[in-house]
C-alpha cells in the first residue's frame, strides 16, 4: 500500500466520525428527525471493506448506513443534506438517514427492515452471475439480523445457487439493547455459517488494515467462484442504538473500554509509529475534514425544501404516475 | 466565549424534556462529553453530555423544570470569565419563565373538555324517504316529495315515481303546477346609531313644528340648457349637477328671506348671518346633510367640488365635523329617483326645508297651445313659527327667477 | 382469433415474452422440473435453460426478495408464488420493499419485476390455502395490482405486467385455468389500468373482476331472459383502479351491484362503493350492493365451502334487490 492510499484510508474514517457527531448535534436541536443509528466506533469496518472492492461490486447495508455512503464516495454535503430532508439529499429528502444510495456508485442502500435486505442481496448476485459479470455483492449486516427469517432464506439461496455474496455481520455485540447471548441459539455467530456449508472468518474490526485484508482475500475467492462466504467482523458502536437510547443494557465501564482503544486512535497510533505520517498532517487532514463538515451543514442548511408536488413523485415509473388507486 | 446548552432532542417524538437533577454544579469545572445533568424525556431518564468544556457558569433552570426542547437550559464559560446573561439569551430568557408554566398550560388544556357546538337534532318526523337521484329529479322539475308516494322498499320515493309523478301531472284539474309556497322569516335588524339619531330628531321636528307646504313649478328648459353647455366643455370629474344651481340659487334667493334662513330660540328669532346650505346624502345605514358654507357667495363650481368631496367623504366614513355641522336651510333632493314631489321634514333648529323633485318632460300650455316643456318641482317646507304661507310663496317666486333664468347665477 | 383456456394464455404470454427479451426470467416453487404446479410453466425448463427457469427451495421472501434484487440489478424476473396464500410469507418483500424502493430513494431504484400468484377458493383446500387477499395488496401505493378474468385479458396484461418498469402483482385464479375464452393472433397489450365492459346493459350496473366475472355474466345471461339488462363491468386491475367506465355506466342504470370473491368487509367492492358514492351521489337509486364472500375462515367441508363462497344465484339475487 501507498502512504496516500493510508491516508486516505484516515482521512476516511475521520470524515465518518466527524459527520456522525456533527449529525448526532443537529438531532439534538431538532433539525434531523426519525431516527439516527452512528456509526461511531465501527468506522474502521466500512472503510477496510470498501477500500478493497472493485466498482463492479456491490455493496448492500442495514440502517446504520452513514459509513458505508460516505465510503461509497457519497459527498457529506449529500449525505447531511439528505438527513435534512432536501432536495439534494442522496436520496432526494424521500429517504432519511436509514434509506442512503447511489446506485452509480454501486452501494444499494441503506435498509431499515431489519434483514430484509439480504435476500435482496441474492437478488443482486444472482443478476451478476447470469450476466457472467467478475462482481461480487457485500452484503453486511448485524448479528441480531442473523436470527431473523430473512437470513436464513436469503442465505441459503445463494449457497444453493452458489451466487458471488460475501456476508459481512458486522457484530457489534447488541442488537438495539439484546445480545446475541440473549438472542442466539449460537452466539458465536460465524458458527452459523456452518450450517450453509460456507466458508466462515472472523476478524477484528477496530483494525482497518485487518478488516481490508481480510475482506480482499475473501472477494478474491469469490470472484473465481468459490460461492459464498462469510465474514464476522467484531466491532462495537460507542454511542446508543439510536438517538435517545439509555443505554440500560451495557455498563459504562465497558463503553469506556473499547472506547479508549477505538479504530481511529489505533490507526492513528499506527500511522505515527510506522513514520507514516506525522501529526502536522494529520491536523491538517483533520482541519479540512472539519471544513468539509461545516460546509456540508451550510450546504444542507440553505438547500430548498422539496416542493408539495414532490410528495407524489417517484411512487411508479411508468407515467410517472400520482399513488392513488 | 460563553456557550448556551439547550434541551436536547433525545427521541424522534420528543418535544420537552424535563431537569431530573443537575450532575455538575455552579461554577464546578466541566470536559466536553462529560455528563452535565439528567434529563427525563416521557421514554427514560438519559444523562446528558456538555458539548463545551469550561465552567459551568450557571444553571438557567431548576430540577423538576419541564421545557420543549430547543430551550436554554445553562450557560458553560470559561474559567474567570464574566458574562453578561441578559445580553447572552437575549430574548430566549423568556422561554425559561415560559418553560415550566407552559407544559402546565399544556395539561390544563388537554384536561379541559373540548365544548361542543348545539348539534341541530334532525326532526325526524319530517324526514321524506328519496333516493338521491329522486330527490335530485324532483329538484330539478320542482316537484314537492312530501306529494309522491315511494314504490321502492320502505316505501322510498324512487326515480320511477318521480317519472310517474312527471307524467301524470299530479293529477289536477288545472294544468298548473302549484307553487312550492316556503314561508319565510321575519328579519330582525337593530338599529344603526344613525339611523336611531335621524328618527329621533325627525320625531322630534315633527311632533314640534308646527309646518306648512307650498309646491311650485319651475320652467327648468334654460338650466337644463346651460348645465348642459357648461357641461360640455368638462372633464367628468368637474361635471355640475342639477342641484348645484339649486343649490347657488337657494342661497341667492334666501339673501331677500332672511326669516328663512333663521332659528327660533326662545322668543326671538335669530337670523342667521351666513347662509349655509345643508345637502342631505343618503348612506347605507341612514342620511346626512353635508353643509356648503356661505353658498350664496360661491361659485357653481366651488359648490360643486365641495358638495362631491363631502359625499364621498360621507361615503367613506371620513367626514369632518364642519361638513356636517352648521346648516342654516336644507335641500332634499330626489330628483335621481324620478319623484315628481315629495315633503320634506324640517331639519331643526332651522326654518325651512326644500323638497325638490325630478326635473322631466312635461306638458306644457301656453297661450293656449300645448307644448313640450321641461319641469321641475319643489316643495317648500317652512315654520309657522317663524314664518308664513305669503312669505313661503314669495319667496319661491325669488327662487324662480334664479332657476328659470340660470344666468342669474353666474 | 384463437379459442384458448386461461392456463394457455398465461403460458404463452410468459413464454413469448421469454423469446422477446433475454432478461426475463422465471423462479418459484416446482416452475422448472415439475412444470409448475398448476402446469403454467411446463416446457419451459427444457425449451429455456435451467438459468431462465429456476425451482427454488420453499423460501418466498428469497423468492421475492431475490427477485427485487436481480430486476434492481437490470434483469426483469417473474417470480411466481404457488399460491397467493403464501404471499404473507413475503409481505414485507412485496409490500415493504418492492412497493416502496423506487420512492424512498428518490427515483434511483428501478424494479420491474412481475410476481404472479393464484388465489381463490372452493377445491376443498381449508382455510389457509383458499383465499382472496387482493384487497391487501391494492391497499399499498407504490405496486401495481393486476387479476384478470378472461384468457384476452390475462395475456394481454401479462405482457403489460411484463413490459412495465413497476413492481406488478398477477393475481389468478387457481380455479379457473381452464376457463375458455378467445384470444388475438399475434403480438398485443392490454394497458394495466383500465376497465373493460364485458357486456352491456341498461338496467344495472354489475362492477367485477377475476373469476366472478364469468358469475356475473352467466348472471346478466340468466336475467335477460326476464327482460333485466345487466351491464358487466370487469375492473381488470385494482390499482390503479379504472373507475371511468363504472361511473359512466351508473350515470345511466343508477344502480349497481359489485361481485367480489374476497370477504365483504375492507374488500374491493367498499372501495368501489365509496367512489360511485362519491362521484356519482345524485345519480343513486338504491343502495349499492356488494356480493362477496362469507366472513369466515373456508371450511374444508364441500357444502359448506360452496355456501362461503359467491355464487351465480347471490348475484342474481343482488341484482333484483337493486332493482326493487
Amino acid at each position: 500500500m501507498e502512504k496516500k492510499e493510508y491516508l486516505e484510508l484516515y482521512r476516511q474514517m475521520i470524515t465518518i466520525r466527524r459527520l456522525e457527531e456533527t449529525a448526532a448535534e443537529l438531532y439534538q436541536k431538532g433539525e434531523i428527525g426519525g431516527f439516527l443509528h452512528l456509526y461511531i466506533g465501527q468506522e474502521a469496518v466500512s472503510t477496510g471493506i470498501l477500500a478493497t472492492r472493485q466498482p463492479q461490486d456491490r455493496v448492500i447495508t442495514a440502517y446504520r448506513d452513514h459509513g458505508v455512503a460516505i465510503n461509497a464516495g457519497i459527498l457529506v454535503r449529500n449525505v447531511m443534506a439528505e438527513l435534512l430532508g432536501k432536495t439534494t439529499g442522496c436520496s432526494q429528502g424521500k429517504g432519511g438517514s436509514m434509506h442512503m444510495a447511489d446506485v452509480d456508485k454501486n452501494y444499494w442502500g441503506g435498509h431499515a427492515i431489519v434483514g430484509a435486505h439480504i435476500p435482496i442481496a441474492t437478488g443482486l448476485a444472482l443478476a451478476d452471475q447470469m450476466e457472467k459479470r467478475a462482481a461480487v455483492t457485500i452484503c453486511m449486516f448485524g448479528e441480531g439480523a442473523t436470527n431473523i427469517g430473512f437470513f436464513h432464506e436469503g442465505v441459503n439461496l445463494a449457497k444453493t445457487w452458489n451466487l458471488p455474496v460475501l456476508w459481512v455481520c458486522e457484530n457489534n455485540r447488541y442488537g438495539m439493547g439484546t445480545s446475541p447471548e440473549r438472542a442466539s441459539a449460537v452466539s458465536a455467530i460465524i458458527q452459523k455459517a456452518c450450517g450453509y456449508g460456507m466458508p466462515a472468518y472472523d476478524v477484528d474490526g477496530m483494525d482497518v488494515l485487518a478488516v481490508k485484508d481480510i475482506v480482499a482475500e475473501r472477494l478474491e475467492e469469490i470472484r473465481a467462484g468459490s460461492g459464498p462466504q462469510f465474514l464476522e467482523i467484531c466491532t462495537y458502536r460507542f454511542r446508543g442504538h439510536s438517538m435517545g437510547d439509555p443505554e440500560k443494557y451495557r455498563s459504562p465501564d465497558e463503553v469506556k473500554k473499547f472506547v479508549e482503544n477505538g479504530p481511529i486512535d489505533r490507526f492513528q497510533k499506527y500511522l505515527l509509529e510506522q513514520g507514516l505520517c506525522g501529526q502536522a498532517e494529520m491536523d491538517q487532514i483533520m482541519q479540512k475534514v472539519e471544513e468539509e463538515i461545516e460546509q456540508g451543514v451550510k450546504f444542507a442548511r440553505e438547500s430548498p425544501e422539496p416542493e408539495d408536488a414532490a410528495l407524489f413523485e417517484h411512487i411508479y415509473v411508468d407515467d410517472n404516475q400520482r399513488g392513488e388507486a | 466565549m460563553a456557550k448556551i446548552i439547550e434541551m436536547p432532542k433525545l427521541g424522534f417524538d420528543m418535544a420537552e424534556g424535563t431537569l431530573v437533577s443537575w450532575v455538575k454544579a455552579e461554577g464546578e469545572k466541566i470536559e466536553k462529553g462529560e455528563v452535565l445533568a439528567e434529563i427525563e424525556t416521557d421514554k427514560a431518564t438519559v444523562q446528558v453530555e456538555s458539548s463545551a468544556s469550561g465552567i459551568l457558569y450557571k444553571q438557567l433552570i431548576q430540577a423538576d423544570t419541564t421545557l420543549p426542547i430547543g430551550s436554554p437550559i445553562a450557560v458553560i464559560a470559561e474559567e474567570g470569565e464574566s458574562v453578561d446573561l441578559e445580553e447572552l439569551l437575549g430574548d430566549q430568557s423568556s422561554q425559561i419563565d415560559e418553560g415550566s408554566k407552559q407544559s402546565e398550560i399544556e395539561k390544563a388544556e388537554a384536561e379541559t373538555e373540548v365544548l361542543t357546538s348545539e348539534e341541530e337534532s334532525a326532526d325526524v318526523e319530517d324526514f321524506i324517504k328519496a333516493s338521491p337521484l329522486a330527490r335530485s329529479m324532483a329538484k330539478e322539475n320542482a316537484l314537492d316529495l312530501t306529494q309522491l308516494k315511494g314504490s321502492g322498499p320502505g316505501g322510498r320515493i324512487v326515480k320511477r315515481d318521480v317519472e310517474q309523478a312527471l307524467q301524470s301531472g299530479a293529477g289536477r284539474e288545472t294544468l298548473i303546477t302549484p307553487s312550492i309556497i316556503v314561508p319565510g322569516r321575519d328579519e330582525h335588524i337593530p338599529l344603526s346609531r344613525l339611523r336611531s339619531a335621524i328618527g329621533k330628531r325627525m320625531q322630534e321636528s315633527n311632533q314640534s313644528i308646527p309646518h306648512f307646504f307650498i309646491t311650485r313649478s319651475f320652467r327648468v328648459d334654460d338650466l337644463m340648457r346651460v348645465r348642459q353647455q357648461m357641461n360640455d366643455e368638462r372633464d367628468a370629474e368637474e361635471k355640475l349637477s342639477l342641484n348645484d344651481f339649486i343649490v347657488k340659487a337657494c342661497g341667492l334667493a334666501l339673501r331677500q328671506f332672511p326669516n328663512l334662513n333663521a332659528s327660533l330660540r326662545d322668543d326671538a328669532i335669530v337670523q342667521h348671518g351666513d347662509i349655509n346650505i345643508g345637502n342631505a346624502v343618503s348612506l347605507e345605514n341612514g342620511l346626512l346633510t353635508v353643509v356648503v358654507r356661505n353658498a350664496d357667495q360661491k361659485t357653481l363650481n366651488e359648490i360643486s367640488k365641495e358638495t362631491g368631496d363631502m359625499a364621498q367623504r360621507a361615503r367613506d366614513g371620513k367626514l369632518r365635523n364642519e361638513d356636517v355641522e352648521g346648516s342654516t336651510f336644507t335641500i332634499s333632493n330626489l330628483g335621481m329617483y324620478a319623484v315628481e314631489d315629495f315633503v320634506a321634514i324640517i331639519n331643526p333648529p332651522e326654518a325651512a326645508i326644500l323638497a325638490v323633485g325630478s326635473a322631466q318632460e312635461g306638458a306644457i300650455v301656453e297661450q293656449g297651445q300645448v307644448k313640450a316643456g321641461w319641469l321641475m318641482k319643489v316643495t317648500l317646507s317652512a315654520d309657522h313659527r317663524i314664518t308664513d304661507g305669503a312669505e313661503g310663496a314669495l319667496f319661491l317666486q325669488h327662487l324662480a327667477q334664479f332657476i328659470e333664468q340660470p344666468w342669474r347665477l353666474m | 382469433m384463437s379459442m384458448i383456456t386461461m392456463r394457455e394464455a398465461i403460458s404463452q404470454a410468459l413464454w413469448e415474452e421469454m423469446e422477446r427479451d433475454e432478461k426475463i426470467f422465471i423462479l418459484g416453487e416446482e416452475v422448472g422440473v415439475w412444470g409448475g404446479t398448476y402446469a403454467v410453466t411446463k416446457g419451459f425448463l427444457d425449451h429455456f435453460g435451467a438459468e431462465r427457469v429456476r425451482d427454488t427451495p420453499i423460501a418466498e421472501s428469497a423468492i421475492v426478495g431475490a427477485a427485487i434484487g436481480a430486476a434492481l440489478a437490470g434483469m426483469r424476473p417473474v417470480a411466481e408464488l404457488m399460491t397467493i396464500n403464501f404471499a404473507f410469507v413475503a409481505m414485507d418483500h412485496i409490500v415493504n420493499q418492492a412497493a416502496k424502493m423506487h420512492y424512498m430513494f428518490g427515483g434511483q431504484m428501478k424494479l420491474p419485476l412481475v410476481i404472479r400468484a393464484p388465489g381463490g377458493g372452493g377445491r376443498q383446500l381449508a382455510a389457509t390455502h383458499s383465499q382472496t387477499p387482493d384487497a391487501i395488496f391494492a391497499h399499498f401505493p407504490g405496486l401495481k395490482v393486476v387479476a384478470p378474468g378472461t384468457p384476452e385479458d390475462a395475456k394481454g396484461l401479462l405482457k403489460a405486467s411484463i413490459r412495465s418498469d413497476d413492481p406488478v402483482l398477477f393475481i389468478e385464479n387457481a380455479t379457473i385455468y381452464q376457463q375458455r375464452g378467445e384470444v388475438p393472433e399475434g403480438d398485443y397489450v392490454i394497458p394495466i389500468g383500465e376497465s373493460k365492459i364485458q357486456r352491456e346493459g341498461r338496467h344495472v350496473t354489475l362492477v367485477t373482476y377475476s373469476k366472478m366475472v364469468q358469475y356475473s355474466l352467466q348472471a346478466a345471461e340468466k336475467l335477460a331472459q326476464e327482460g333485466i339488462e345487466v351491464e358487466v363491468i370487469d375492473l381488470r386491475s385494482l390499482r390503479p383502479l379504472d373507475m371511468q367506465p363504472v361511473i359512466a355506466s351508473f350515470k345511466r342504470t343508477n344502480r349497481a351491484v359489485i361481485a367480489e370473491e374476497g370477504w365483504l368487509s375492507f374488500g374491493v367492492g367498499a372501495e368501489v362503493a365509496a367512489r360511485l358514492y362519491q362521484e356519482a351521489f345524485d345519480y343513486v337509486d338504491a343502495p349499492i350492493r356488494r356480493v362477496a364472500q362469507k366472513e369466515v375462515p373456508l371450511p374444508y367441508n364441500r357444502r359448506l365451502e360452496q355456501l362461503a363462497l359467491p355464487q351465480v344465484e347471490d348475484i342474481i339475487q343482488a341484482v333484483r334487490e337493486v332493482l326493487k
